[in-house]
């Protein structure tokens, strides 16, 4: 499947919830980022391999992920 | 190109100020996708609490206005006896609703209002520090309960969706949980439902979110979901208590 995982990285607080609850464990905190809240930002890593389920994204409470599949 | 998920477009780009991971902003933007969903935007007005969930005027691309804290219902009673043909729904926290705010709701479903109230339950009031609010569970600590809840000396959690039940002027009651992917999209489905109930006039609707305050539990984003399934939803089950045909 062709997905694609948009992060707004600027609103990320970095709570994490994303990586929790990605069922193939394909997000991380992008640690050459500092955004302006002051955290870490979330990434997607291997996005080949996602499966677009959304569950990021719907988790997500500050709306930062918009999940795209063709 | 086809979008799986999006931040709603009822919303107004706002950044939210809740807490990170502050389950308000999954069910703000349930609530916001529900009115996508339905079309509703320009027909809707918000009427917002005094606590965390008031912020929601604040992020909301529709009509908004604050009440004073518990006096949601009787603006919104008010809005919608002037503006039949608007939809008007509230957005309470527990400290709201189940305390300061209980006549007003009680009252507000004994009428039949034909409004819509979304009411999260985190068992805490966030804003204020995390002091112990009438559904803050047995045992659990809080500001003003340090050793924990004692049942003997202040109650035991009010339980609002099974009392507002049994008002024959309440045409829908459900209560739904946002700890996993699939418990928030139910909790969408039973939001859109709620919206639905006003549209048709069959009553009062209202939808108990059971919600996380990471920052007043003292625990992680992950742990404090965790705590609603292991811990919040025995006491309070999920479920539909009422619905209408």
């Amino acid at each position: 499947m062709i997905s694609s995982v948009r992060f707004h990285q600027d609103a990320c607080k970095g709570c994490e919830l994303c990586i929790h609850f990605c069922p193939k464990g394909l997000i991380q905190t992008d640690t050459a980022v500092l955004n302006a809240n002051g955290v870490h930002p979330t990434k997607i890593t291997r996005q080949e391999e996602c499966v677009a389920c959304a569950n990021c994204a719907i988790m997500c409470p500050d709306g930062v992920i918009t999940v795209e599949k063709f | 190109m086809a979008i799986v998920y999006e931040r709603p477009k009822s919303l107004n780009g706002a950044p939210f100020t809740y807490c990170p991971g502050c389950t308000h902003g999954i069910i703000t933007q349930q609530v916001a996708a529900a009115i996508d969903e339905l079309g509703i935007v320009d027909d809707t007005i918000c009427v917002g609490c005094v606590g965390c969930g008031g912020y929601i005027a604040w992020f909301m691309d529709t009509d908004a206005i604050y009440s004073l804290h518990g006096r949601a219902p009787a603006n919104a009673t008010g809005i919608k006896r002037m503006n039949p043909d608007k939809v008007v729904f509230t957005y309470q926290g527990d400290g709201d609703l189940a305390s300061i705010g209980t006549a007003e709701i009680v009252q507000a479903a004994h009428r039949g209002e034909k409004i819509t109230t979304i009411f999260v339950n985190n068992a805490t009031y966030g804003m204020t520090g995390g002091q112990m609010a009438p559904t803050t569970l047995v045992g659990q600590k809080t500001t003003t309960s340090p050793y924990g809840r004692d049942a003997a000396h202040c109650g035991k959690p009010i339980r609002m969706c099974e009392l507002l039940s049994t008002i024959d002027g309440a045409a829908f009651i459900q209560r739904v949980a946002v700890n996993t992917p699939g418990n928030v999209r139910k909790a969408r489905a039973a939001i859109k439902r709620a919206f639905q109930c006003q549209i048709e006039g069959k009553g009062f609707a209202l939808v108990e979110v059971l919600s996380a305050c990471p920052t007043n539990w003292g625990k992680t984003p992950a742990a404090a979901l965790d705590w609603i399934a292991s811990d919040m939803i025995p006491y309070y089950p999920l479920g539909n208590f009422k619905d209408f045909q």
